[in-house]
Formats: structure tokens, sequence, C-alpha cells
């Protein structure tokens, strides 16, 4: 599998680490939501068919790559980062 | 069957002569030789035994899909088993043996397992090992033992156990387009892709380019196939924008266009020439891949139809034109379509005798008649062969009336005598890559085969493999797959008008069977296996091929796949595409492990060193592993046991002052505007009030609430902190860092990096400590008003820089020193000087551990991933002021449940030491199974206490102590009276280390 990072371009997947499904949202820190903080932590789906999911580029740029990939194929339709991601996710909540 | 070398033909060097031995017989063959062809000039037929019935069989194919022909190859000490004879090319000295018989080919006593046939049908592991339900035997070991017996009489080649003395490399490789595959359409494909200016690799895995040009009656242009191949290649060989492979097998298609190949560097050479590798292993990154892999011909399945002497009509053909050998005086061909008469062809002017031409269905072309009659062969429609007449090889065939539609054997048997018979049961495209890559492939009712699936990744198919059966739909057909804007010239085939689609016959099946009909052959698993496995509600193809190993075997069903699941799909009375197949996996033929490995074997981790290493070693350190890194245990002195060299090196920090590398602490540069607020939500206690100059004790909980890590974290400036974790989590903290910082909070401005090699640490410890930096720092003042308990100050050691912090793991005053990585000798050996008044003692992890110990400091052993904070008494550093990660979790019933275990201290009360590990009991005897209520997770003899001591964890801890237990340790034989103590057990006030 190759993951083409937007910052060091296409590498082979054994640069990367699989840091976990990125569809779960964390609860807001000082929230006591114990249902919320369970699914959090613990629940996962399992789907056939695209997904996200976070990549960490430890043997290259060392930044959370937000992948969507199809677990079915490994086709991979997007890649950006982490942190972009999480910045437009946090604004789109704000507006 | 009698086989034996032509006069003329073949691309064989006669003018040379090859030796080698087979089973200890020396024999010769020339240049060009496969080994199986080679032993077929010399009138060798029987090659081995089978897997399971232990039957006599020849060679059976040409290339890799050969089943039966399988050898040992012996280099000095070094075995490699099931080699396939028809792929090894002979070299000078070439040492092979058969395999699976005893004591010899000729005579093997296992034969007798043919004669308990039923035994061993389908299944037969499955229904055997499960052990006697009832009688005498019910629950003894008895079947374990026989299985031994049972399985040394099946299998194939064996594994040998000498090391490897061969050297294999591992490229990488990146190309535009890869072409797998130098047939026709190979060929035509690369050129067209090379001459758009393309990148092109091309692999070939035979040692000549041209795939079934090679044996091919056809002329291109006028001109021998062979030849006009052979000139194509050397073309484009260089032609500089293309690689071409020989010898080099494609044996894996993964995501994202990675294949995966091994060439034959040099083991088909006699003297390898020095440096270079037996095999080179390629990883190829290709833009586009062109699947021109060909086509394997399948045989069809009757009674008798494994002795020497039958094999693949193709395989006949090949032997004979590509080799110059006759496989049989009086050869005979089996079929179900056209492709045998072309093989007649070729084997009639190679100068073969074609005896009869046996075919099922009842009409054939005008082509095919002339054939016939040109090559002298009688030729029998509308009949099949129904069982074969064997020794140890061939002698003669049975055929019998047959109908094609009905499938019914009917007529009185008549015997032909014929010493080969050749096969042809249509054609199967090599979809393996394919089928890798992912897509499920899909049936032709025409060719009666599966053809490649859609692509699902870059890649196409071509040629043969594509379903194109004639060379001149191949030629055009490649030069569009290689590239869209070819413009080729393509060249001018003569060839006969042959239908390669067959009759839809893929198994003969007399109503009287007195023969096996087998459909794998190397895993000798029969057509009545198949309709065994179904009647035992075995029916899905995967449940087919896992219950009776169809396709299993080391050639993976290339030739008896598709009969197979045709047989299956006709028990159940469904077609074929309905009945599936099942998936192929890499390999696509096997590959030697040294050739995966490349260089890579042996101790392959990196050896993280501190930079005091050499010291260590030149000053009678003795060094483990702690994860990667070397760490001195302890130093040792004339004589000494590790306990009384630590029990020393102990005292002495206790009583005066000792010295210890810490450059092996994880240490992280966190900085940025928010990087306070950063570590108040990473840690469970508050470092934003932590004035600057200051340290402070930090722990950090996973998101679920469990104890993560700790360490000590250095306010440096008002925006940058030094962070330290344990030697063995520092790379998952950082990653941990970072994911919170890139992912979660991304908000927060703050940078990491990991700094751990960057710094030099030396920890001093012991009362006197403070005498030793006041000796030796300039710059800044070291009593406790300039340099309290936490507080941290900067001054130079030896001209060097150095940054002190008064923090103490033994419990004793003590500072930790850091300086530039480049530094830390000079620096080390500097305060080794000024701490020489005081016989300052240099200590390693087991003095460390112990001192520890002593005083129940935590470290990873208690910190295991399933202990809390509170478990550890650690619940004062839980803020309250603040949530944190793992704050919202920690609260879980289960986690503050009353029977979890706490950690607690433990006392020897005989005076033997405590093992780690041990399980805490109450029992005083020592019994399996026990009810064990903890356990230790360190243990040592405590030089302050005078006593063997322990770190526990222990159910109800804190409730327990004061009472006894034993702590039991069955593997090494241990029964130990134990006090349950508190964890702090010495000096708990900490009056020492603030003094």
């Amino acid at each position: 599998m190759i993951i083409k990072c937007p910052y060091c371009g296409p590498r082979d997947v054994i640069e990367f680490i699989y840091q976990g499904d990125a569809t779960r949202t964390r609860p807001e820190p000082a929230s006591d939501d114990r249902a919320a903080w369970n699914a959090y932590v613990y629940d996962r789906t399992n789907p056939s068919g695209s997904h996200s999911e976070y990549w960490l580029h430890s043997g290259g740029c060392r930044q959370h790559l937000l992948v969507t990939r199809d677990v079915s194929t490994h086709a991979i339709s997007s890649v950006v980062f982490a942190r972009d991601a999480a910045v437009s996710a946090k604004s789109g909540e704000l507006a | 069957m009698t086989s034996s070398r032509l006069s003329k033909g073949g691309r064989i060097d006669r003018s040379k002569s090859v030796r080698f031995t087979f089973d200890g017989k020396a024999y010769s063959g020339h240049p060009g030789d496969t080994l199986a062809s080679a032993l077929l000039a010399n009138g060798i037929t029987l090659f081995g035994r089978s897997f399971k019935y232990h039957r006599p069989r020849g060679v059976f194919a040409a290339g890799s899909d050969e089943p039966n022909a399988l050898v040992t190859v012996f280099t000095g000490d070094v075995r490699e088993p099931n080699v396939r004879t028809t792929e090894l090319e002979i070299y000078d000295g070439l040492v092979t043996q058969s395999q699976n018989r005893f004591p010899s080919l000729e005579h093997d006593w296992m034969a007798v397992n043919q004669l308990a046939g039923p035994l061993f049908s389908a299944g037969f592991y499955y229904k055997t090992f499960m052990g006697p339900a009832i009688g005498p035997l019910r629950g003894t070991r008895f079947w374990m033992f026989c299985e031994k017996f049972i399985r040394r009489a099946a299998g194939l080649g064996k594994a040998g156990t000498a090391a490897d003395p061969d050297r294999y490399e591992r490229m990488n490789a990146f190309c535009d387009v890869l072409v797998v595959g130098s047939g026709p359409a190979g060929l035509i494909a690369a050129e067209a892709a090379a001459t758009t200016g393309a990148r092109v690799i091309i692999a070939e895995e035979r040692p000549v380019a041209g795939g079934s040009l090679l044996a091919s009656g056809e002329l291109i242009d006028g001109r021998n196939p062979a030849v006009w191949a052979r000139e194509k290649a050397a073309a484009l060989a260089n032609m500089p924008n293309v690689r071409f492979l020989t010898r080099t097998s494609v044996w894996g298609y993964y995501d994202g266009n990675v294949l995966t190949a091994v060439e034959h560097v040099s083991d088909y050479k006699p003297n390898r020439t020095k440096g270079q590798p037996r095999q080179r292993h390629w990883v190829v990154r290709t833009g586009r891949t062109v699947l021109a892999t060909g086509a394997f011909e399948r045989p069809i399945v009757f009674p008798g139809n494994d002795c020497p002497g039958v094999m693949l009509a193709d395989a006949v053909r090949r032997f004979a034109i590509e080799y110059g050998v006759a496989a049989g005086n009086n050869v005979t061909l089996f079929t179900n379509n056209d492709s045998a008469y072309d093989a007649a062809r070729a084997l009639s002017q190679a100068g073969v005798n074609v005896t009869a031409i046996i075919d099922v269905r009842s009409d054939v072309s005008g082509t095919c008649r002339d054939i016939a009659s040109v090559a002298g062969a009688e030729l029998l429609l509308a009949h099949a062969v129904t069982g074969t007449h064997a020794g140890k090889t061939l002698s003669s065939i049975t055929v019998q009336h047959f109908n094609a539609e009905t499938g019914r054997v009917s007529g009185a048997p008549r015997e032909i005598k014929t010493d080969c018979l050749g096969v042809s049961g249509g054609w199967s495209p090599a979809i393996h890559l394919a089928s890798q890559a992912g897509g499920k492939p899909d049936w032709d009712e025409d060719l009666q085969a599966f053809l490649p699936p859609e692509p699902n990744q870059n890649w196409v198919t071509t040629g043969s493999a594509a379903g194109y059966m004639d060379t001149i739909s191949v030629l055009s057909d490649a030069a569009t797959k290689g590239s869209a804007k070819s413009r080729l010239v393509l060249p001018h085939v003569e060839a006969p008008m042959l239908d390669a689609s067959p009759a839809p016959v893929f198994e003969i099946e007399p109503s009287i069977k007195s023969q096996k009909a087998f459909v794998d052959f190397q895993h000798d698993v029969t057509a009545d296996d198949i309709r065994l496995a179904y009647r035992e509600g075995f029916h899905s193809v995967e449940h087919l091929k896992r219950y009776t190993t169809l396709g299993m075997a080391t050639d993976q069903g290339k030739t008896s796949n598709v009969p197979g699941l045709a047989i299956m799909a006709d028990v159940r009375g469904i077609t074929i595409p309905q009945a599936g197949t099942t998936r192929f996996r890499p390999p696509f033929t096997p590959v030697s492990l040294g050739a995966i490995a490349g260089e890579r074997y042996g101790d392959l981790r990196p050896h993280r060193l501190t930079p005091m290493h050499d010291w260590h070693l030149a000053n009678s350190a003795r060094t483990y592993e702690a994860g990667l890194w070397h760490r001195p245990m302890i130093y040792g002195s004339h004589g000494e046991t590790v306990e009384q060299a630590y029990t020393r090196e102990a005292r002495a920090v206790r009583q005066s002052v000792g010295i210890v590398d810490v450059s092996t602490l994880g240490k992280i540069d966190i900085q940025g505007p928010d990087a306070a607020e950063f570590l108040d939500r990473i840690y469970t206690n508050m470092f934003s009030t932590l004035p600057v100059g200051k340290a402070r004790y930090g722990l950090m909980l996973r998101e679920d609430g469990i104890a993560f890590d700790d360490g000590t974290t250095w306010r440096l400036a008002e925006t940058q902190f030094l962070m330290t974790t344990t030697t063995a989590n520092a790379g998952t903290v950082m990653q941990h860092l970072e994911f919170f910082s890139d992912c979660i909070w991304p908000d927060l401005r703050v940078h990491l990096t990991s700094v751990t090699d960057v710094w030099a640490g030396s920890a001093i410890s012991g009362p006197k400590s403070r005498a030793v930096l006041e000796a030796c720092v300039i710059g800044t003042k070291v009593d406790n008003v300039a340099l309290p308990f936490m507080g941290i100050v900067h001054g130079k050691i030896d001209g060097i820089p150095v940054m002190i912090c008064r923090l103490s793991f033994s419990g004793e005053l003590a500072y930790e020193v850091y300086c530039g990585a480049g530094f830390g000798t000079k620096v080390w050996e500097a305060l080794l000087a000024a701490g020489n008044p005081f016989d300052i003692m240099p200590y390693g992890l087991e003095a460390l551990g112990t001192l520890r110990i002593e005083k129940g400091h935590v470290t990873g052993a208690e910190i295991d991933g399933r202990t809390t904070a509170h478990d550890l008494h650690l619940d004062w550093m839980l803020s309250k002021k603040k949530p944190y990660i793992g704050s919202a979790m920690i609260g879980r019933e289960g986690l503050k449940d009353e029977n979890r275990l706490s950690l607690v201290g433990l006392i020897s009360m005989d005076n033997q030491s405590i093992t780690g590990g041990s399980h805490i009991v109450t029992d005083p005897v020592p019994r399996e199974p026990a009810d064990s209520f903890g356990h230790v997770t360190a243990a040592c003899y405590s030089p302050a206490l005078g006593k063997y001591i322990a770190l526990a964890l222990v159910k109800h801890g804190t409730s327990m102590i004061g009472n006894r237990a034993f702590a039991t340790d069955l593997l090494r034989d241990k029964h130990c009276p134990v006090e349950i103590v508190s964890h702090h057990m010495f000096d708990p006030e900490g009056s020492r280390m603030h003094g």
C-alpha cells in the first residue's frame, strides 16, 4: 500500500503507523457523559468500504494524516493533514 | 515409455556436455537443458513418488506448472527441497535426489499405501487425529504418537537444517510499465510502451524470451518464431529505458501496484561469480502493469492418468522443440480441443512419432484431419482414454467410445500401445497475479476457462492471459495494451486455423472404476475425493479446497484447479461459474525465505548506546539490553556475584555518593505559548502553576483511565518545558503527545521535539552528592537555597555548560546533571573526579532498581497497562481542578473496585530471595493450582534493610498490610514466606532527599 503524504509524497506503508479510527469525536474534556466517553474510547464500527482513519508518518515528517481508505480494496481516495482537518472541523462547529 | 534425445533440434548446445547426478548416478546433458529434459534424454521417466500413496510419477508439464517431477538439490550440506525439474537448469556438478521414497525410487516400501487407498481419502487427517472416542485408548496420547509416523509417510522433500551459506540481495525498482512475461504478447506490449519513452521493466521467468513462440510451429515474418523473439528481446534490452530481467518470476501483486519478483542470478551456474548473490529479490513499484503471463494447458481427468508417460500435450511438444527430446517412441494424444493438433504437427516436424489422436469430439475441422493424416496418426473421434497400463512407466492405454454430450463411455475397450500420452483439456489463462490483485475472475463459456477480472488497480492483461489464443490476435491486442498510442507495425504470422475452444469435457468416468483418477497430482487428490467431500457436506469451493487440500500444494493447483471445480460443479448440478473459484495467493511459485530476507537476518535491531557507553565497558560494566538501549547492569569487580555487586553499589549510595548514567530517559522538548496548557491536559496534575526553574513529577493516563507513564517535567522558560519519560515508553509517549497535538487540540500553539539523544544525563545520589557538585560546578550555587528540591540551575562543569535539577529516584539527596551528548563522558569523568574524595561509586541498573524498590517508587513493572493511579497510591497526583486525559474514565466502577490489585511491599521471612513474577498465596504448601491474590513485580536484596524485599500488586493491598502470605514460584521451585508491608519500605518520611 502506498500513502501519498501531502508533505513527503507517495511513500510505502511501512513508513506509517496506524493510529486508529478517525470518525469518532472526543467528548468535551470536562464532559461527564459516561456513555459518550465509552463510545469514544471503546465503540468501533467495522464498516466495509470507505473509512477514515489516522496514520502517523513516523518514518517521515511525523505528521498525523487523515486518510480515507476503502477497507475492502485498500484504495485511498484522500490524504490530508489531520491537523488541517481538525482545524476546519472546529471552525465548522463555531460557524 | 522410452524417452530419448532426438538427432537434432532444441536450443541446447550439443557441442558441450554437462555432468550431473540424480539419485547418486552420473548423467550428462547439454547447456540449455533443464533437469527434466536431460533426464528424459537419458531415458529416465520415473522422477519421484507421490505425496500420499507413493505412486510412481514422471514429469507432467514443462514449466512452472509442474506438479510431479520435484527433486531436492544438494549444495554441500545444504538441501533445497521441491525444486521443479522442469525449471532447474543443469550445470556441471549439480547433485539432485528424488523425493518421498524409501529406500529407493525404484523400490519404495511405502507404496503399500496404495493398497490402503480408502484410508487416505479426503479429510483423512481430520477424521484420524480426533483420536478414539471410545475404547481403552480413549484420552491417551496414542494417536499423537501414531501421527508422527503417518505424517512421515506423507509429504514432499525434507527441509534442510544446515545454515544457508548463500548471499541474497534485495532491490527496489520503479518504472512506468512493468510487463510480466515475454512471450509474443509481452514482447509487443513492452515494445509498444518503450517506444513511447516510458520506463519499462520486463520480467521473464524462463532463461530466454519467447514464451509460446519457443515451441511454436508457426512462422513470423517468414522466420522461426523463436529466432524472431530472441532478436526482438535483444533489441528491447538495448533500449536505455528498458530493463529486461530473465529467470525472474513475479510472484506477488500487492496494493498500490507493488509487485514482488525473484531473479535467479547465479544459482544455475556451476561456479558462481564472486560477489554475485544467488538470488535477487525485487520489489517493483510501477505506474502500470501489463500481465502477459500466458496460459496453462490443463489435463483431462481419467482413470490411471498419473503414471509416468502421461503428460500435457504441450509439454511433449516443448520437450521436442525446445530441448530436442522425444518423450516417447510412440506418442499418442488425447484432447478435447484443437491445440493438440498443433502439437501433433510440431512433433511430427521434429521427428517424433505420433501414432494416434484420441478426441472426445465427434467431429473436427478439415485442418485437424489434414494434420492427423500428414502426421500419420490414427484419428479416433468420439473416443476417450479410460485406463492406462503401466508398471513404472506407461506401456499402453485403453480407449473406448465416448459421447461428449452425455459424458457416457460405451463400447468395447481397445488397447493402444503407447509409451507417452499427451493430454490437452483446454487452456486456462494464468490469472494468478490478477486474482492476487483482488478481482473476481470471469468464466468464459467459449474457452471453458476463467478470464482475468476487471482491473481494480492500474493493470491490464494481454495475450493468452486475456483469453486470446491465436498469435495474430495476441499481437494486435498486446500492441494496444502496451500503449494506447502504439503505432507498431505488427509482423506477419503464418499459422494454421485452429480453435482452442474445448468441448466441455473435464473428466472421463467409466461406470466400472479400476484405477484412481487424479485431479491434483502433487497432493494426491482424486476425482472420487471431491465426490466424497460433497457427500460429507463440503460443497463450497472454499470448503472443498481445505477439506481435500485440492490446489493447496506448492504448485497451487495450476493444472488441477479448473478440473477440480468442474467435477464439484457437476456433482452439485450447477455450472462452474456458479460453483465459483478461490482466490490465488502469493507466491505464484515457491520463493526461498533467503531471497525474501535478503541481507536482513541475524540481529536486526539498532543498538542504542549512551554517550558514556565506552567508559562503562572500560570500567568492567556488565551491560544488558533495556529495549534497544545497552545499559550497565553492575560494575563487576573480582569474583563478586551480581547480588554482591549491586548490594555494594546501593550501599555506597546510601552511605556516601553514587553516580548512574540516565541518558536513556526519554526527553521531549515542548515549546509554545500554549505549552503549559497542553501539559495540564496531558498530565493528571497541574503544570501551568509550575514556576520557571522548577521541575515537577508528573503522571499521565491513557484515555481509558489506566496509568500510562510517569516522569519529571522541567519548566525551562515561560513557554518551554523539558519532559522526561521512562526509557521504555519514550517513543510511545512522543506518539501520544503528537496525536493529541495534531488531531485533538490543533488549536493549541505547541511544538514537540524528541531530544532524547541530544542530552547526556548523569544522576548523582547520596548524602555527599551536594559536596560533589560544590567541588566541580562553577557559575551557580548548589546549596539548598539556590537549588532546593525540584529546583533547576545552569552552570559549568569542566568548562562544559550543564543543567542541574535536584530530584531523586533513590530517595537520597540527588541531582540529575544534563549536558550536550557529545560532552557526556567529559562531564561524567569530571563528576567522578570531584567525587573521588567521597569514594563516589558508579552504579548500574540493578542498584538503581534496589534503591527504588526500597523506596516503593513505581516503574514499568508496576505501570503495566492494567493499574490505575489509585492502585499505585498515586491518587494525590490526580487534580480535581481540571480535566485531563483519562479523567472522565477514571471514576468507573471497575477501576474503583476494592478487589483490585494494589501496590504493597513484601519482606522475606526466611531470609531467602523472592523471585519476580511469584504469585502471592495463603497456602503454606506449594501446590498447583492455587488461588493467587497477587504477584511480585520486582524483588531484590535490600542493603538498607538487610533483608530480601519485593514490591507486589496484591488484592485489597493496603488492608493486607501486616498479614503474612507466601510468594510462590512453581517454575523456579520457590515458596517463600513473606510479610506484607507498606510499599514505602525505607525512609517513608522522605527526610533524606529533602535534607
